[in-house]
């Protein structure tokens, strides 16, 4: 077994393997009886150098990073229920760099990229498909506003192309495009967006953080902090205290609850968003689509599952659930653009946490805590900036300074003046 | 959900919008030393609780009156709905 030149020995003891189509073909001759875990499941160290707070997308891409980047190893990512449990596995998939603001655009571009070279770095399919993003024009004005934003993302490296309605009506026939009301004018495509498999790219940076020998500890979860001074030296969890020399909080839609615990308040409220997918259906949609009057956004699985959603619900919740009357708004904007969708039956609907953050742009950044670092508020689009987020933050951790990229996410910015507010809708997290 | 409005009886909660922690009734001194401070977080920070939470609802789509909803976070269930104007006045505002 050793001798198999695709096995690699790692950190921590146990044997990585590397995937290939190869591998694949042989464990399919063999019964598939040799795969082996992906992870090893560690119990905590009473030390560590870091320690990551919450195995989402972002804790795990942290974690990646940092041993790959930065060579840092002793590192730990704490999870209170299971790797992947939290929003990483309940997103509608979009990736995309389609911003527009000098804050946000480099960005969520270099995101793209890490995408783009995703599956070969952590030799883990993601099935990342760029399959294009369309974000639609109905009006002469909104039309202005995507020439705008076309041109911010040629500024960062990005692509965009602006489309009329012959265009659409040649490659995209079902749309409704004589609606009185709201009547397709044209639309803007990044054809480098499109989507990915959510919970495969939690396991393959769980997988390259793990074989690299960070410790991925589900079942604890943080329920205290180690503040000395005003300097955090560890947390307390369900299974012990642990110390740190860092301690980074990466909790998404918790981030009110875990900051609380070390006395802080944030710019963040927690809200529901909710999705929907349909039955399976032959190939219909060939790339993401979003309606430009409403909130809608649609795309279709490698299933064949229509996945779609709209607006958040609007009020503070950690009810993983949402209500009905949002149910009825997103079932209206699918309808108002692709009538079709109304012959498809839902298959169901699930809701997930969202750290809505005042300006609509996430933090990443130190706290006033010494050793205490934050990452949070990236209210429904957080998904596209998991390779990015990650990338930022370890740098971050590693070096003590900010990645320039993600330099202006800071907590305090509001305090000095310097929001990043994409929908210039001011501080009101729900309209974001 | 259904907000039981004190002067109109139950109404369906699509009807209304929602503003946030009630906390923005208080609404700082302009004129106090640490106004600046006061303000920012007055506007930009949240308690954000998980549980019992006191929040701003404007009742758009009916009589356009500002209720406060003490309405748990982790169940959605509404204990108590009072007007906002009679909060503020408990509170000692004018109005
Ligand atoms: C329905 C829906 C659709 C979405 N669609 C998109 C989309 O199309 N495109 C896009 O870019 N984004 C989308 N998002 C947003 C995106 O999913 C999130 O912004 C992103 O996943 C958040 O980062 P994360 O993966 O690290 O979060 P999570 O996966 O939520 O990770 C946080 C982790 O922290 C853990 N945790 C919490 N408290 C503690 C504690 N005390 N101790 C230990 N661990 C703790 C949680 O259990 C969780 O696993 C969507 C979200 C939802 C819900």
């Amino acid at each position: 077994m050793a001798r198999d030149a695709t096995e690699t020995r790692d950190f921590g003891g146990s044997v990585k393997m590397r995937y290939s189509a190869f591998k694949i073909f042989m464990q399919g001759l063999t019964g598939n009886k040799s795969w082996k875990p992906v992870w090893r499941e560690p119990d905590p160290k009473p030390e560590y150098d870091i320690i990551i707070i919450g195995a989402g997308g972002h804790g795990l891409s942290t974690a990646y990073y940092l041993a790959k980047e930065f060579g840092m190893r002793n590192i730990a990512v704490l999870e209170k229920g299971w790797l992947g449990s939290g929003n990483i596995g309940r997103n509608t998939t979009i990736i995309r760099s389609n911003y527009l603001l000098p804050g946000n655009q480099p960005f969520y571009e270099m995101s793209m990229k890490l995408w783009e070279n995703l599956e070969q770095d952590t030799n883990y399919n993601s099935m990342v498909s760029q399959r294009s993003i369309l974000n639609l024009i109905h009006t002469d004005g909104q039309r202005d506003a995507f020439v705008r934003r076309g041109n911010a993302m040629f500024l960062s490296g990005a692509d965009a192309e602006l489309v009329d309605a012959k265009q659409l009506r040649d490659e995209l026939p079902f749309l409704n495009f004589d609606d009185a009301r709201f009547p397709i004018k044209g639309g803007l495509f990044q054809r480098r967006g499109g989507t990915a498999r959510h919970d495969a790219v939690a396991w393959g940076y769980a997988r390259g953080a793990d074989s690299r020998g960070v410790d991925i500890i589900q079942n604890c979860e943080v329920t205290g902090f180690d503040i000395q001074g005003g300097v955090c030296r560890g947390v307390e969890t369900s299974r012990g205290p642990i110390r740190a020399r860092k301690v980074a909080m990466c909790v998404a839609g918790s981030s009110g609850r875990v900051a609380a615990l070390a006395g802080m308040r944030l710019p963040i409220e927690s809200h529901v968003l909710q999705a929907f997918v349909s039955e399976g259906l032959k190939p219909t949609l060939p790339g993401v689509i979003t309606f430009g009057a409403g909130h809608f956004y649609v795309s279709q699985s490698d299933k064949g599952g229509l996945v779609f959603g709209g607006d958040i619900d609007g009020y503070n919740t950690y009810a993983q659930r949402g209500n009905l009357p949002v149910v009825e708004d997103v079932a209206e904007g699918g309808m108002a653009i692709m009538p079709m969708i109304g012959r498809a039956r839902l298959l169901r609907s699930w809701g997930g946490v969202m750290d809505m953050s005042m300006d609509g742009t996430p933090f990443i950044d130190k706290t006033h805590i010494e050793g205490l670092y934050f990452n949070g508020g990236w209210c429904y689009g957080g998904f596209k900036a998991t390779p990015a987020s990650g990338y930022c933050y370890a740098h971050l951790l590693a070096k003590d300074e900010p990645h320039p990229n993600a330099a202006q996410m800071r907590l305090d910015r509001f305090m000095t003046g310097n929001l990043i507010d994409e929908k210039g809708q001011g501080n009101q997290p729900n309209l974001h | 959900m259904i907000i039981n409005h004190p002067i109109l009886g139950p109404r369906d909660a699509a009807e209304f919008v929602c503003l946030g922690d009630a906390c923005m009734i208080d609404r700082p001194d302009w004129e106090a030393e640490d106004a600046m401070q006061q303000f920012h977080e007055y506007g930009y920070l949240r308690d954000n609780p998980a549980g019992q939470h006191q929040e701003l609802w404007y009742h758009e789509q009916g009589d356009r009156s500002w209720l406060v909803l003490t309405r748990n976070t982790l169940t959605h269930e509404i204990t108590k709905v009072e007007m906002a104007r009679d909060v503020a006045r408990s509170r000692g505002r004018d109005k």
